[in-house]
């Protein structure tokens, strides 16, 4: 088992290590030339000459990349373009607020999504199981930004009940405030997964079903409900751990995009913010964070998976 | 593609009356934006006289804030979004069958270097990568073809690479690898052919995804731009009027949702016929 985790995190460390060559590079393939932006019209060439060398920017790529990825080692991600203050700072004051949606919508999208995917799986065709599959493919299918907006009309500009944009309303300060400020965006988030769990937990819940070991159960008079919290449910969470794993690049997709559409102070907002200013340290700074963390979230679920699945022990 | 996998085709099609209802609303869809001329209005023509009308008989979608008639419009703006994600499917799709293919059928160092790739690809979020390129690049609908193509093979690639290698042992492959046949003809011979189904199914869900991404990034106002309009450039736009022009909004999101659940439900029913284990489920 220590094998296994040690194999696995082995293997993480390289793919890290692209990752950095890739950020850095969406930093040098950028268009327009950085030291222009320190360049003054009563400057001659030998001005200009002299910032391009205090900047490092004379050495070759590899030397200005092992440079960089030392600072970055160190924490240091740059300064941003705009707001000249350090990157890694920017980023880490969004985290709170990126990863409180992001727990809070995982959490509700598991407490929805197991029962209702369960119940749909073991009343296969029912009328509720038609209902719950009609509107998964809703949830796979709809535009998060579209369906963001349409509560938006709803709940914010048509009643007044939600607010529509931020974390906080100016002045207030009391965790109601940003729970209500989290309704909507949470919403949407939680709709769009637990769209994407039932599909893999339905199929699952059948599967099992089928098993011999739910025949025996039935054959010794069990109830389907014994049945399905008893033994179906310790078999189903199990795959849920890879799913969770498997979903998170879209999962930081539409943080991207539900926290720009309800401008969430959190890491997505300012990513699309750093986007359109072309601030790239902010860019690449995001594009490692984002990067490390799906690494990460897949290394974990293989773990846990391993922890929880004594099958891995003995082929791992 | 055989007649016996065509017969479970139309017994899927019999048996799911959501596919039906799937090909109908895109063969509209596709009729409407490729015939969108014959709606008597300009989809450019500003009107300010007529700005922000609510849909009427005259205008049956209304009118945009500068008075342009809102159906000519959204009919226009849905040709450049279903090319986008056709062409941009395409891409993918040959892209993803190509390192596939070769992965699955070599094996060996180039099944190694090119799964690192995919690897590496899958672990930067995809989506803020095309927003990146997106503002880097010239922008234009090529553009956005060509990165929303070259960024969602990946998936493509794992699901061929796995069928070819089983495809690979089979007793046909054996044999004509023996009979000294080059590995380029068996692989455009006996392996794509039995690959395709696969493919076809992969292709179909690839182009909801591929729609559902280029309406992002045109919301996001990174994607399609002025002059040009698709169907999430036009929700950039009517996000500031939610308040005067709510219609705005309804009409383009309804369209990228029933184009986008079409096609998931398509390839839903493909996968159904050609898939008969699953089909069980």
């Amino acid at each position: 088992m220590n094998n296994y985790i040690i194999r696995r995190i082995v293997q993480a460390i390289p793919l890290l290590f692209v990752i950095s060559i890739v950020s850095f590079s969406l930093i040098k393939l950028a268009p327009g030339d950085p030291v222009l932006s320190f360049v003054t019209p009563d400057m001659g060439a030998d001005d200009v000459a002299r910032i391009r060398q205090s900047m490092g920017l004379d050495q070759p790529a590899y030397v200005q990349y092992f440079a960089w990825f030392k600072n970055v080692l160190t924490g240091d991600l740059g300064y941003s373009l705009v707001s000249h203050r350090p990157v890694s700072t920017m980023i880490l004051e969004r985290i709170p607020a990126t990863f409180g949606l992001m727990g809070a919508s995982l959490l509700l999208s598991l407490l929805f999504a197991l029962p209702l995917s369960m119940l749909a799986g073991a009343k296969q065709n029912s009328i509720p199981d038609r209902i719950l599959s009609l509107l998964s493919y809703i949830g796979i299918s709809i535009p998060s930004f579209w369906f963001s907006m349409m509560l938006i009309y709803l709940f914010a500009v048509e009643f007044h009940w939600l607010p529509s944009m931020g974390m906080r309303t100016i002045g207030v300060d009391s965790i109601w405030d940003i729970l209500k400020h989290g309704i909507l965006p949470c919403t949407v988030l939680t709709f769009i997964n637990v769209s994407v769990y039932m599909r893999y937990i339905r199929s699952n819940t059948i599967s099992q079903l089928e098993e011999d070991y739910v025949q025996i159960q039935y054959a010794y008079g069990a109830s389907t409900g014994t049945v399905l919290l008893r033994h179906v449910f310790k078999n189903v969470i199990l795959p849920v751990v890879t799913i969770l794993g498997m979903s998170l690049p879209e999962l930081i997709a539409g943080a991207f995009i539900t926290e720009s559409v309800f401008s969430w102070p959190g890491m997505g907002s300012l990513g699309i913010t750093a986007v359109h200013g072309l601030d790239y340290p902010v860019i690449m700074g995001i594009t490692m964070i984002s990067s490390i963390l799906l690494v990460i979230g897949n290394l974990a679920a293989d773990i846990l998976y391993g922890a929880v699945d004594p099958r891995i022990k003995t082929t791992g | 593609m055989n007649t016996m996998r065509l017969r479970h085709l139309r017994s899927q099609f019999r048996q799911q009356k959501t596919g039906v209802a799937a090909l109908v609303i895109l063969t509209v869809f596709v009729l409407v934006s490729l015939f969108a001329f014959l709606v008597p209005h300009d989809p450019n023509l500003i009107v300010v006289m007529e700005r922000l009308q609510p849909p009427s008989a005259q205008h049956w979608f209304g009118t945009d804030d500068y008075g342009r008639d809102y159906l000519a419009r959204a009919l226009y703006g849905g040709r450049v979004s279903l090319a986008v994600g056709f062409l941009s499917m395409a891409i993918a799709v040959c892209v993803g069958t190509i390192v596939g293919t070769a992965s699955g059928y070599f094996g060996g160092w180039v099944d190694n270097v090119l799964m690192r790739i995919v690897d590496v690809l899958m672990s930067i979020p995809s989506f803020f990568l095309m927003l990146i390129l997106n503002a880097y690049l010239k922008p234009g609908i090529g553009t956005i073809i060509l990165i929303i193509g070259a960024l969602s093979w990946m998936n493509i690639a794992r699901i061929v690479r796995a069928e070819a290698m089983s495809i690979k042992q089979r007793e046909y492959v054996l044999y004509a690898r023996v009979s000294g046949q080059a590995p380029s003809r068996i692989i455009a011979k006996h392996i794509i052919p039995n690959v395709m189904p696969t493919i076809i199914v992969s292709a179909t869900i690839n182009i909801a995804s591929a729609i559902l991404m280029e309406s992002s990034l045109s919301f996001l106002g990174l994607g399609v731009k002025q002059p040009n309009s698709s169907w999430g450039s036009m929700l950039n736009d009517a996000q500031g009027f939610i308040v005067d022009a709510p219609y705005m909004a309804v009409f383009p999101g309804l369209f990228i949702l029933l184009t986008v659940l079409s096609f998931n439900f398509l390839g839903d029913v493909f996968r159904a016929a050609f898939e008969p284990k699953a089909n069980k489920r």
